[in-house]
């Protein structure tokens, strides 16, 4: 494992070119380009529905496009292969915690199951990466004992164990009250500059999004429709993105 | 059912094809192993004791009527130990473990612990499914011998005890000797180990297509379990027939 102390970018480029997806007939990604800096904070939004939470399952390896590449590192990838290729980590929406371990256990699942550490190393490992994530005393308890924000956190830090080279995260703050979104946005931001992962966010939260995003993509019927910075973004004269965007302020300043 | 029969056998063979990495997921075989034993060997006691019971009762009284009272213990002891015990304890596993396999298991694809596994490099059938299958096939054949003991205790209570009867305990089983050999017990014994893959692998599978919220985790409880079952009684005439050669 690399790239903690390291001040290089440990993360890895991801190019997506043409990517298609449908469902039963039904076009879900229908035809997607863009590309990711190593290092980089990429957020995807949209409306719901638009294809973004496929995108990523496709880009974690959980489904095969239909049509299109995923290059990492600029080298194709089989979507099956990437998890094995590649230390990549999911934070999932419901932060998929295995609900019948413990925090403890979670986190240090990867390195258990692979046996790449003692259980003494792993267990210290652990409360290293819960106390990262202000959870070290939620070591010993079910994932039933914690909140939202808490199942969340300690997703995130089961995600840290794998020190992944790109990691995806899925809605990260849906569910969360204000102060717990700012805590997850603040972790996604020092993960990228203590350890220079690659972040792909997928999110609706305009906040998250504007605060931590190199860059974003909105995305919209399965399509692209703009990416840049939060400034080009905003300033952006496509009609569907300031629809987008207004209508999520319009809800916002009710 | 027999549209996924494709897909169960495939779920077989690669569980079978991940044998060799049984010995890392011992801690875990053994959970299951005594989760299996805990939640079902008093169901079993009690099942195979009246179930035993239940075959003296219907089968003595018009055996002693026609003078065949000898064949009362090897009747019962050729019935548990055959048919009756590897047949309805599977039938009984499949309720209480299968069920439980599938619910476990869907509850997980639903709620994308299955997903964060996969993302993780881990795979569901190593983690989950190889433990399961090794664990329930150990454990029924392990309970179809205790079923069996106790369904023949079962009847020869009856046996003792029914006046119309009134077979002494000793001369049941002496009866019983005469008839059952170890041949009949080990077939027994051989179907409930194929019964107990059968119920893991059919379970398994259905957990891990589960989709939906919990009314797809209550549905593919329910197929699991029927689905089991069908398998189980199929498996059984076939089991039976290759047997009796």
């Amino acid at each position: 494992m690399n790239g903690q102390s390291s001040n290089q970018p440990s993360g890895v480029s991801v190019q997506v070119r043409g990517l298609k997806k449908s469902f039963n007939g039904h076009d879900v990604l229908t035809g997607i380009d863009f590309e990711v800096q190593p290092g980089e904070i990429f957020v995807i939004m949209g409306p719901s529905g638009s294809g973004k939470s496929v995108l990523l399952k496709h880009l974690i390896g959980l489904e095969a496009p239909d049509e299109g590449e995923i290059l990492v590192n600029g080298e194709t990838v089989n979507s099956e292969d990437i998890a094995s290729k590649y230390r990549t980590a999911m934070v999932f929406q419901s932060g998929a915690l295995l609900n019948s371990l413990t925090v403890g256990e979670n986190v240090g699942l990867y390195l258990a199951e692979h046996r790449l550490k003692s259980p003494e190393e792993i267990e210290k490992i652990v409360v290293e990466k819960l106390d990262d994530v202000g959870l070290k005393d939620a070591v010993n308890k079910m994932p039933s004992e914690l909140s939202g924000g808490m199942k969340k956190r300690a997703a995130i830090a089961r995600a840290l164990v794998i020190e992944p080279q790109l990691i995806l995260y899925d809605e990260p703050t849906s569910e969360l009250d204000p102060l717990s979104s700012v805590v997850v946005g603040e972790e996604i931001l020092k993960l990228k500059e203590r350890i220079h992962v690659t972040s792909l966010v997928v999110s609706h939260d305009r906040d998250l999004a504007f605060g931590i995003a190199d860059r974003i993509a909105v995305i919209d019927e399965g399509r692209i429709i703009t990416i840049g910075t939060p400034d080009e973004v905003k300033n952006c004269t496509e009609e569907r993105v300031q629809k987008f965007l207004h209508a999520y302020l319009k809800t916002n300043t009710k | 059912m027999f549209e996924n029969i494709g897909e169960i056998i495939l779920l077989f063979w690669r569980t079978m094809m991940a044998l060799p990495l049984a010995w890392r997921q011992r801690q875990k075989v053994l959970e299951q192993f005594f989760e299996i034993g805990n939640a079902s060997l008093l169901m079993v006691c009690v099942l195979s004791f009246f179930i035993g019971a239940v075959i003296v009762l219907q089968t003595g009284p018009v055996m002693v009527e026609h003078s065949l009272t000898s064949a009362v213990g090897g009747i019962a002891g050729i019935a548990m130990a055959k048919e009756l015990a590897p047949v309805m304890m599977a039938i009984l596993i499949a309720g209480r473990i299968g069920s439980a396999f599938a619910a476990e298991i869907g509850s997980m694809r639903v709620y994308q612990e299955i997903d964060a596994l996969r993302t993780m490099n881990i795979n569901p059938i190593h983690y989950l499914v190889l433990p399961r299958i090794i664990a329930i096939a150990i454990a029924v054949p392990m309970l179809v011998v205790f079923a069996i003991l106790v369904g023949w205790f079962g009847g020869a209570v009856v046996a003792a005890a029914n006046t119309h009867i009134a077979i002494p305990f000793q001369t049941f089983f002496h009866d019983l000797r005469q008839i059952v050999v170890t041949k009949d017990v080990a077939n027994g014994v051989f179907k409930s180990f194929c019964f107990g893959i059968v119920i893991g692998v059919v379970s398994c599978h259905q957990g891990l297509i589960t989709i939906g919220g919990p009314r797809g985790i209550g549905r593919s409880v329910t197929k699991a379990v029927v689905n089991s079952i069908v398998m189980i009684v199929i498996f059984d005439y076939i089991l039976t027939r290759i047997l009796l050669k």
